[in-house]
């Protein structure tokens, strides 16, 4: 099988505090993926693109309430989508490692794609006119120049809980496929059949009542 | 999902023309099996107008590019796009309005228009395929991903050309008025019901929503509520996906489509197949038309993306 890059996260750990956010922003305006242009970003109505956002769900009745912080971007699914609808071939997915990818040059800003795609994972990019979407970091992890340790997505070298497990998840023995394995890994929307390659690890939400 | 004003013009505007087309070609075999002529002024003037109405629909379209000036790179995906489909079919078919337009007013002989003709309607049923495939194809949004929706381009389309003809036929080639306006009233009544066809089916999808905001999350709990979507202000994931109306709006707007797509246009054309009168079929295109325009306005906005589920409450 073919190596399939991925993300896992950690919903155990993850404390909501949007250092991936802020650090993919960061890494990726600047980046092969940048610009990722801000609009009236001290106005009243702030707006502008991100390939990665941390939201935050309550699950259960209070008092037996648990915060969820919930980090999304785009999953890299195994059979995307958001893929073969695209006029251009300017979405595609690598044979090699299975990141999906948008060639800015090639896209038309047709916005057909992130129609397809049912996790709103895509952004588009109002000044480029191109549609945008996390790249796991591609123009980082390959960099020779980088020290072989910091050859990961940006967003997971800032995460302070280490939420973020990057690795190739068709490699059974990465530490990513590990975790999926070990923790009941679970992938999001699964009735919509994308297979997503980013995994998410359950929270162990205990409630009052359910606690022993 | 919100509406986007390009498209609603496109594929009303094509789909007009596309009808008027079949129209023109229909008339022109009828007249024939009647040993006739059809009146070339007629026919001229018909197919400028579906020419033109094609052509503002393509106009129309490109403004829903980022980019228009790559528009070119989407031919190259047929394989596998039915938006890159599209943008193979449309220039076809125009050219072919365009060839058959130019047979007839160089007085080609009837076995040339007539060949050429059937090219163009191959054509024509090609570009309805694959404009509704667009749609019908995105099986994540339920709505669309149905025969009706298929279907209803289909009758749409056809019905609101043959309106047109026959209000253009009226004053140009009284001889087909009357068939026009019966074909028309059938389309009508047909649209009527494979439409409401797939507005029953919507409301019955709203009331099982496939995908909740466990599933989309992964957390089994029975009561999951959104705190924060991750900002305060906008993004591409509000504007583009949410309509953004009340539930009264939208309401309004299919009363106002149903109103002027079917039930007006269809008592005047009724009334003037015992009239005659051509200010009545005129005006019914003219309803109709705008009536269409609400229709695609509703096609859209009744759209529930599964990705609203990760973005209900600001914060
Ligand atoms: S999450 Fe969306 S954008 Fe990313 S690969 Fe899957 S369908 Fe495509
Ligand atoms: S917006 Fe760009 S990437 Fe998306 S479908 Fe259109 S051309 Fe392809």
């Amino acid at each position: 099988m073919k190596k399939q890059l991925a993300l896992v996260i950690d919903l155990n750990v993850c404390v909501g505090c949007h250092a991936c956010v802020t650090s993919c922003k960061e890494w990726n305006t600047s980046g092969s993926a940048g610009p990722m242009p801000d609009h009236n970003p001290y106005g009243a109505d702030p707006s502008g693109v991100f390939f990665n956002r941390v939201q935050t769900y309550e699950v259960g009745e209070y008092p037996h309430t648990e915060t969820v912080h919930f980090p999304k971007s785009c999953l890299h699914c195994e059979d995307p989508p958001c893929v073969p609808v695209c006029p251009t071939g300017a979405s595609f997915k690598r044979e090699e490692d299975g990141i999906v990818l948008v060639d800015y040059d090639k896209c038309i800003g047709c916005k057909y794609c992130s129609w397809a795609c049912p996790y709103g994972a895509r952004e588009f990019d109002e000044q480029g006119k191109v549609m945008k979407k996390c790249t796991l970091c591609v123009d980082r992890i390959y960099d020779q120049q980088l020290p072989e340790e910091e050859r990961k997505p940006a967003c997971v070298m800032a995460c302070p809980a280490n939420a973020r497990i990057f690795g190739d998840v068709h490699d059974p023995d990465s530490q990513a496929s590990q975790m999926i394995r070990d923790n009941k890994g679970y992938q999001l929307l699964p009735e919509m059949g994308t297979q997503p390659a980013n995994h998410y690890l359950p929270r162990h939400i205990k409630t009052g009542k359910e606690e022993d | 999902m919100k509406p986007a004003f390009s498209v609603i013009f496109f594929t009303t505007l094509a789909g007009a023309g596309q009808g008027l087309f079949l129209a023109l070609y229909m008339g022109e075999v009828f007249r024939m099996t009647e040993g006739q002529l059809i009146s070339q002024d007629f026919m001229l003037t018909g197919l400028v107008v579906s020419f033109v109405l094609l052509l503002l629909g393509l106009t129309a379209s490109t403004f829903h590019l980022g980019h228009p000036m790559r528009g070119w790179r989407a031919v190259s995906q047929w394989r596998t796009s039915w938006l890159s489909r599209e943008v193979i079919a449309l220039p076809l078919f125009i050219a072919l309005v365009f060839f058959y337009m130019a047979a007839h007013y160089t007085d080609q002989s009837t076995a040339t228009t007539l060949s050429l003709g059937l090219v163009g309607i191959v054509l024509c049923f090609a570009l309805f395929v694959c404009t509704a495939m667009i749609y019908a194809c995105l099986k994540f949004l339920r709505e669309w991903h149905s025969p009706l929706t298929l279907v209803n381009f289909i009758l749409l389309g056809t019905m609101s050309g043959f309106t047109l003809a026959a209000s253009l036929s009226a004053s140009m080639e009284p001889s087909l008025t009357y068939l026009y306006t019966f074909i028309a009233v059938v389309l009508t009544v047909t649209a009527f019901i494979s439409r409401l066809g797939s507005l029953a089916r919507n409301k019955s999808l709203r009331e099982s929503p496939k995908s909740t905001v466990q599933t989309a999350i992964g957390v089994r709990h029975p009561k999951v509520q959104q705190r924060s979507m991750g900002f305060m202000g906008g993004s591409f994931n509000t504007r583009e996906f949410f309509h953004g109306k009340t539930e009264f709006f939208i309401k309004r707007i299919r009363t106002v489509f149903i109103t002027m797509v079917f039930i007006l246009p269809l008592a005047m054309m009724i009334l003037s197949l015992t009239s005659g009168s051509a200010t009545l079929l005129i005006g019914a295109f003219c309803i109709q038309y705008v009536g269409l325009l609400a229709e695609r306005w509703f096609f859209f906005a009744e759209v529930n993306h599964p990705q609203n589920l990760y973005y209900q409450t600001i914060g």
